[in-house]
């Protein structure tokens, strides 16, 4: 199974721009199946961004983000060749982590 | 109501001489043409669209509308159908429980042939699509098959169709007359109002392509079937050829169809024959 996370961190001088797909259901606790039951919540609570042992963006996650979630975002103190550490972690104590290379 | 009978009366009587189309009352009568039909159809998107590339047509509504193509271009960088690409080239190597794979099913090994499907089989005598094989393939190897709409069926169409990105659409009728009807049916269905609101795929697709309905944009009907299957953010999710005209009909209020009824699959004939020639650009992604 290839992993839920998708990188792309690309270096510009001293700006790095990352984008990010994350496979994840980001299920409400709200929506009903065809049957009319409930789906329990399930969404990613923490996603964390660290680069050369600093985290550099973390973000506390409910359950307003949509499905398949893509964050994009830059930073600066970053150059090419470092790497990129992903994770999230959800409310039902899954997670994932991956590494990128900024390109 | 006079006024927008007439208007509508009059919009369709120019699309009718623009197809050279006579009364469906007199079709058993006529001579089926599909090259005649063909570029009719095309010449009729090139005139109607001078500004646009003939093979920009494929992606659809950003053809029509610069600032969406713009956004969309900016999406491309990281598709929203990488996740089903990946999961389709998985799935399209794991071989079946007997050991055998889709690629026994296919010619060339089932890589970068999506241009030549839907094709007519002649001891059939019928319109097989890509979704149909590749359930006749599993069908055939002791597998159960898949759902027509999307999930499995659309990653596995989506790797297929990668395979064959910018290859020119190649759809063949041979010179059999139930080739001929195939493509007459899917050409009638196509044309025929039905549903609630009494619309035909040509009323918006060929009428209005580049309108907005809602805060959508229309595409053409030429090349529309190049880009399948879609990720549509309105779906959140993949769907294929199939999933595409379940949801046409329901949207004008018509009765939808078995997933790859004989009329779609004829419909997909049609649109695909008239688009020979435009690039193959699926997996594609849509608003």
């Amino acid at each position: 199974m290839a992993s839920s996370i998708r990188v792309r961190a690309t270096s510009n001088g001293d700006i790095t721009e990352v984008q990010t797909l994350i496979q994840h259901p980001m299920d409400t606790g709200l929506v009903k199946n065809p049957a009319g039951e409930l789906i329990p919540a399930h969404y990613i609570q923490q996603l964390k961004f660290e680069c050369n042992g600093k985290d550099v963006f973390v973000a506390d996650w409910g359950t307003a983000v949509s499905k398949d979630p893509y964050v994009k975002f830059s930073f600066k103190g970053a150059k090419k060749g470092d790497e990129l550490k992903i994770s999230w972690t959800d409310n039902k104590g899954a997670s994932d982590t991956t590494t990128a290379k900024i390109a | 109501m006079q006024t927008r009978l007439s208007l509508l009366l009059g919009s369709l009587s120019a699309a009718l001489v623009a197809f050279a189309l006579t009364s469906p009352r007199v079709v058993a009568a006529d001579k089926v043409d599909p090259v005649a039909d063909a570029k009719a159809f095309r010449n009729y998107f090139f005139q109607k669209f001078p500004d646009v590339k003939h093979e920009d047509f494929v992606n659809g509504p950003y053809s029509m509308n610069a600032d969406m193509k713009r956004q969309w271009q900016e999406k491309e960088e990281f598709p929203p159908y990488e996740f089903a690409l990946d999961a389709g080239k998985e799935m399209f190597a794991t071989p079946f429980k007997n050991g055998k794979t889709y690629a026994d099913c296919f010619p060339n090994g089932g890589i970068g042939v999506r241009q030549n499907y839907p094709y007519f089989d002649e001891k059939e005598g019928k319109v097989v699509t890509l979704e149909l094989a590749l359930n006749r393939c599993r069908e055939a190897n002791g597998e159960q098959p898949y759902s027509y709409v999307k999930d499995e069926m659309a990653s596995l169409t989506a790797y297929m169709a990668f395979t064959s990105r910018g290859k020119p659409m190649d759809v063949r009728i041979p010179d059999d007359p139930r080739a001929l009807a195939a493509f007459e049916n899917g050409k009638r269905y196509f044309y025929t109002r039905r549903g609630q609101l009494n619309f035909s795929c040509a009323s918006c697709h060929v009428q209005s392509p580049g309108e907005r309905i809602r805060a959508e944009i229309l595409a053409p009907a030429l090349g529309i079937l190049n880009a399948m299957p879609i990720y549509r953010s309105e779906w959140s999710g993949m769907g294929t050829i199939s999933r595409r005209f379940v949801t046409c009909n329901s949207q004008t209020r018509a009765v939808p169809l078995e997933p790859q009824s004989d009329e779609y699959r004829d419909v997909e004939y049609f649109l695909s024959y008239v688009a020979n020639g435009l690039p193959i650009s699926g997996p594609g992604a849509r608003p």
